[in-house]
């Protein structure tokens, strides 16, 4: 118990120093989930299923598909070359 | 007695850590989707912070079971505030990164340093001001604000 415990606060805070740190955009997102999936997995732990469930499904699932929805519209997804979507908002 | 004490200890130092990096993202970003993205952390260290306060060790989780007494179970009043917390936290986000989006269409960039630089010209064009000629006295005769300004160009 204590050194789960201990190896997901490890990876959440490591996450959490990731999302200030890394320069990509669509990285610090793919961060930002990995720490609301520790943190889901905490939830577990400490005997609240239901706030593990509505965690792992709202703040990792939902919360990613919204800031991916948006990295879209703001025109930050840097990987690589421009698609077409990318050419028909920037042309918009 | 000593894993009880390393046990919270280590929760609270996530807790508190996720707040703390949070907070630090806030004031040290420079890019309004990042500053989003840290405002997710700190609220995330805060549920989690509120899941601890009502942990008891050894406890079963909140849920009628045969042969699990209520005063056997965690506190599940915090639980429910969280369960709530976390729900508003995402539609937080959402308003927040539906603004981002307007503010890019409005000024064409995310950094906030620009987007203030913008805004105080469009705020001084509006009130008549010339920008920042002097550093001892008002550069224009309204200093005021923007709306007095306006209302006087459209009476």
């Amino acid at each position: 118990m204590i050194w789960i415990t201990g190896l997901l606060v490890v990876v959440m805070l490591l996450a959490a120093l990731a999302v200030i740190f890394f320069n990509n955009h669509v990285a610090a997102v793919a961060a930002a989930s990995v720490v609301s999936l520790a943190l889901s997995v905490l939830f577990l732990l400490l005997k609240a299923p239901d706030v593990a469930m509505t965690e792992a499904a709202v703040g990792a699932g939902l919360s990613s598909l919204i800031l991916a929805l948006a990295l879209r519209r703001l025109g930050l997804t840097q990987t690589g070359a421009a698609s077409a979507t990318d050419e028909r908002e920037k042309n918009r | 007695m000593s894993m009880v004490f390393d046990l919270q200890w280590i929760l609270y130092t996530g807790a508190i850590g996720l707040i703390a990096i949070g907070l630090v993202g806030i004031i040290w970003s420079r890019h309004l989707f990042r500053i989003i993205l840290s405002l997710a952390i700190a609220e995330a260290g805060a549920n989690l912070m509120l899941v601890i306060a009502g942990y008891r060790l050894h406890g079963h989780a909140p849920i009628m079971v045969a042969g699990v007494w209520p005063e056997q179970m965690v506190d599940p009043v915090p639980q429910a505030m969280v369960l709530t917390a976390i729900v508003i936290g995402v539609g937080i986000q959402a308003l927040a990164l539906s603004l981002a989006i307007r503010v890019k269409e409005a000024y064409h960039s995310l950094d906030i340093d620009e987007i203030r630089a913008a805004m105080q010209a469009d705020i001084d064009a509006q009130a008549g001001v010339t920008g920042d000629l002097s550093q001892e006295e008002p550069s224009g005769r309204e200093v005021i604000g923007p709306t007095v300004a306006a209302e006087e160009g459209r009476s």
